[in-house]
């Protein structure tokens, strides 16, 4: 009986997915404010369904009720946290909110699969479970990051506070390479028993935040060398770290921000062509990149050894579920090394289907590319590179894990945000994404200002007009006196 | 920017889609990948039939309700067929995943789901055909060697004999004698595939054919006399048996296997040329086929020194060639230039018998233009009706062929080979055939091809 479950379910999810991708790519170019909340509306409903979906058939695989109060949990938490985002920031993007709840219903419902289910039949055993572990952080995320919009609504990002936030990320960058716990080769965390912090994720924002400061205004070449110096140092010291996924991140996204501040695709190339000669340096230098770079170009023959082993694993998964996928619990991720965190996008490709993985491809693909169109619309340089510079961080961090994890590129360690296990990585992306939400509001209350003004300047041209002859100079005094009031504002 | 963005996730999802649809067929079937093994314990695993729907392997429940595998025609399909325990071989190891898949209809996999009970395998039909594998394997009798019988105008290959052999069924049994230390076994080995054995006097096909491509306005007024020794500076060729053949042609010296003649021929070639012929038959290369292949080699370039081209081009030296190759040489020739991809799987059906993979014949390499094509097969009749190859002939229908004699040692010692095709005016079936110290080919190996292509083409 489940299997049969399990085989419907599979193509209704794909569809449903299949649906959603659509509407994310295609809502980007809607205008009409009804258009755009009926497919809002719409992407919400989809989103539910795929997640009532996903857990009836794990429910129907697993026969615990334990899933069933997960999954009332993962509902109550999802409408809440649209109801009050809604109610507190009604100017905020409902995109953000239907993106966020769609991957984020997406990585719960696979870490769900990917853990064991009888952890969800006690309270305290549930606290291991790493889908549950997963929720708490999301609920925490979304708790603490709820009010940044307001911060920055009312204060706005200070240049002085960009410093601030600037330098201290790199001294916490400095901090880890000294103190921090090594993972699979890089000096990435620190370990506070209860849970561990790995700082390049935040730093990851105030990096892109003091940049985005740096060449705001003046981008000659003066400004460049010292922005470049900035942004170089902070990559050394992700490369001492071992941390070369991480450093290979913050180097692409500084040369986004660096193009669109100056427009000189002569800084892209070069920037681009000294990288590479740093990848070839890094591969004369470092042994687990020689390690990760012949595991990417003959996995079969290292098969039984350290290089081989994940990715061969990954490909079988990612093979053996082919375009539809095997469904869930027909196929065997759990396999797979390391398979919640860097992994992810293998288990998914393998149960829920190739299609599904472009589906969901496409959805990051239209995140980004709705910052981007939220960048060029941003009229302040501050916040325009902010955006930039986010949206590249989270398009070069989708690229590096799907790339690796199908043998595009060698693999460098980054996981999936939202969708992978991780704790840091999900704060970091709440606190991205909550940053964007109040360059957002703050954009949409400039225009409805503007708007508003132009209304007011309208109606008074027109009351002037139609007031009585010989009030010529009235209408003066008035035109004036509107004028100066608007230059005051400004 | 965005563009740029929305150009590398393309690239991304292009990758993707590829792996997906080229690559991941043969990535999964890795004894490394359990979800295979794990596929086993729901599914009853497939059969593999001829083309007429003979079984060559099965799966019998027992009472207690474990499966035997079985192999109906033991020990006449071994090494084609394979086994599928220890590790796995041929059709059984590389159709792996087929066997195991189950494409039963919604309706019973809905019924087989709720008892819990397996799925029976898709069926694997092969290109074999039993009666021509049983006439080859009969045939070959005592000898070691191997036959490898196809169609020439698809690629489809009909029989595959390879001995020694073993019975299959007994593969558990025998399987620490065959493999522990100190064996000298090599039953397992499918020498069709995999088996390198000098061509010897078969080869003369391609140097006759290179030769007229350079002379192609009197090479029919090429002569040689033949003494019996073809010297060379310090080196002598003899012909095979030491035979005298005295007064030769390009055709007379192909039908009676002259090496002097060959080797005079050979002082002019253009190597690179001669290079470039082997190639696009199949040298220098490894067979990209379901079963494993060795890689064949014609080591000559420019630089090679005279003496190793005028071993070479007789089929000696450094060249190697396997039996399936061979066979391609030879069906070049029977298809008007065009070698067909050889193929040993014709489709896969679900239990339902609907048809879940066919394979179609696909051209592998141009080699020749058919103008050469018929060339060669009259010179090949010529082998067969005036030369070396007369045991191999038929009253019923002309064969065309090529007879080897190649040494392998510093001996007088040689194996048999014989390569053909018949009927020669419209082929239906090309026959290569190698008996390990067999002697003559002629004598030993063109009878064996003749009993082969009776049974194809005799009814």
């Amino acid at each position: 009986m489940a299997t049969i479950f399990t085989v419907v379910t599979k193509y209704i999810m794909l569809f449903l997915m299949a649906l959603y991708a659509w509407d994310s790519l295609t809502v980007i170019h809607l205008k009409t404010q009804s258009q755009l909340s009926w497919k809002y509306h719409k992407m919400l409903a989809l989103t539910l369904m795929f997640h009532l979906t996903a857990y009836a058939t794990i429910f129907i695989n697993t026969k615990n009720t334990g899933v069933l109060v997960f999954y009332g949990l993962q509902l109550l938490f999802f409408v809440l946290y649209h109801v009050v985002y809604r109610r507190l920031y009604p100017r905020s993007s409902r995109l953000f909110l239907n993106h966020t709840t769609m991957l984020l219903a997406v990585g719960f419902a696979v870490l769900t699969r990917l853990s064991d289910a009888d952890q969800l039949l006690d309270i305290t055993t549930a606290l291991g479970n790493r889908a549950v572990k997963q929720f708490v952080l999301v609920c925490g995320a979304a708790a603490v990051t709820l009010f940044v919009p307001k911060f920055i609504e009312k204060l706005r990002i200070k240049k002085r506070t960009a410093e601030i936030l600037g330098v201290g990320g790199l001294l916490m960058l400095v901090l880890v390479a000294l103190l921090g716990k090594t993972t699979y080769g890089a000096n990435l965390s620190f370990d506070f028993k209860v849970f561990t912090l790995q700082p390049s994720e935040f730093v990851k924002l105030t990096f892109v935040i003091l940049t985005a400061m740096l060449l705001q205004v003046k981008t000659d070449f003066k400004r460049v060398c010292f922005a470049t110096a900035v942004a170089g140092s902070h990559v050394i010291i992700l490369v001492v770290s071992n941390d070369l996924g991480s450093a290979l991140i913050y180097f692409l996204t500084y040369l986004v921000i660096l193009y669109v501040a100056t427009h000189q695709p002569l800084y892209l190339f070069a920037g681009l062509g000294c990288g590479s000669a740093a990848a070839v340096a890094a591969y004369f230098l470092f042994s687990h990149v020689r390690v990760r770079v012949a595991a990417w170009q003959d996995p079969w023959s290292l098969i039984d050894k350290d290089g081989g082993y994940q990715i061969t694993q990954g490909l079988f998964a990612i093979g053996s579920g082919g375009w539809l996928g095997s469904g869930l619990y027909q196929g065997m991720p759990t396999k797979i090394p390391v398979v919640s965190k860097d992994y992810i996008f293998a288990a998914i490709s393998e149960e829920f289907g190739g299609l599904f993985g472009v589906c969901l491809i496409l959805v990051c693909l239209s995140l980004i590319l709705y910052i981007f169109r939220m960048a060029t619309k941003v009229g302040e340089s501050f916040y325009k590179l902010i955006a930039v510079g986010f949206a590249a961080l989270y398009g070069i961090q989708v690229l590096l894990t799907v790339g690796g994890v199908t043998k595009w590129i060698p693999l460098t360690g980054v996981t999936l945000p939202f969708v992978s296990y991780g704790g840091s990585s999900i704060l970091s992306t709440f606190l991205m994404i909550a940053v964007l939400q109040g360059i957002y509001i703050l954009k949409r209350n400039e225009d409805e200002e503007i708007e508003r003004k132009r209304k007011e300047r309208k109606l008074r041209g027109n009351r002037a007009a139609a007031g009585t002859a010989g009030s010529g100079r009235s209408r003066k005094t008035g035109e004036k006196a509107g004028q100066k009031e608007t230059k005051q504002r400004n | 920017m965005a563009v740029t963005f929305g150009l590398i996730f393309a690239g991304l999802m292009c990758y993707y889609g590829y792996f997906l649809s080229v690559q991941a067929d043969q990535v999964i079937n890795n004894p490394y990948n359990t979800r295979i093994a794990a596929m086993a314990g729901k599914v009853i695993r497939g059969d593999i039939t001829d083309k007429n729907g003979n079984l060559l392997a099965t799966s019998q429940v027992q009472e207690d309700d474990s499966v035997l595998r079985v192999y109906p025609y033991g020990r006449t399909f071994a090494q084609a067929v394979g086994y599928h325990s220890k590790g796995g071989s041929g059709i059984e190891a590389a159709m792996n995943f087929e066997l195991l898949s189950s494409h039963s209809g919604i309706l019973k996999g809905l019924v087989n789901d709720v008892t819990h009970q397996k799925g029976q395998g898709d069926t694997v039909v092969t290109t074999l055909d039993a009666r021509i594998q049983q006439a080859a394997y009969d045939a070959l009798g005592d000898y070691s060697g191997a036959v490898v019988a196809m169609e020439p105008g698809t690629g489809k290959i009909l029989a595959m004999v390879s001995k020694p052999d073993y019975d299959p069924n007994q593969i558990n049994e025998i399987w620490d004698r065959l493999v522990g230390e100190g064996s000298t076994e090599t039953c397992l080995l499918n020498r069709v595939t995999q088996g390198l054995y000098p061509p010897g006097s078969t080869f003369k096909i391609l140097t006759a054919l290179e030769y007229i491509r350079e002379h192609p306005d009197d090479w029919e007024d090429y002569t040689y006399e033949c003494d019996g020794a073809f010297e060379y500076g310090d080196y002598t060729i003899r012909c095979s048996e030491n035979a005298v053949h005295g007064h030769m042609t390009v055709r007379s010296a192909l039908a009676k296997s002259c090496n002097g003649a060959f080797a005079n021929m050979a002082e002019s070639l253009d190597k690179d040329a001669m290079r470039s012929l082997c190639d696009a038959v199949g040298y220098n290369s490894r067979l990209d086929m379901a079963l494993p292949q060795s890689a064949t080699s014609f080591p000559i370039d420019q630089n090679t020194d005279t003496w190793q081209m005028l071993q070479s081009v007789i089929g000696q030296g450094k060249t190697q060639t396997t039996p399936l190759v061979n066979a391609l040489m030879a069906a070049s020739v029977a298809n008007g230039g065009t070698i067909m991809k050889p193929y040993l799987i014709d489709r896969v059906e679900g239990a339902n018998g609907k048809i879940q993979e066919k394979n179609m014949p696909q051209s592998l390499s141009k080699v020749m233009t058919p103008e050469e094509a018929e060339l060669m097969t009259e010179l090949m009749v010529g082998v067969i009706n005036e030369g070396t190859g007369s045991v191999g002939g038929s009253d019923q229908y002309q064969v065309a062929g090529k007879t080897g004699s190649a040494q392998y040692d510093s001996s007088e010692n040689t194996h048999a080979l014989f390569v053909g095709f018949a009927p020669a005016d419209n082929p239906k079936i090309v026959v290569s055939v190698i008996v390990e110290q067999g002697g003559s080919g002629g004598r030993v190996a063109a009878p064996i091809a003749k009993a082969v292509m009776d049974a194809a083409l005799l009814q």
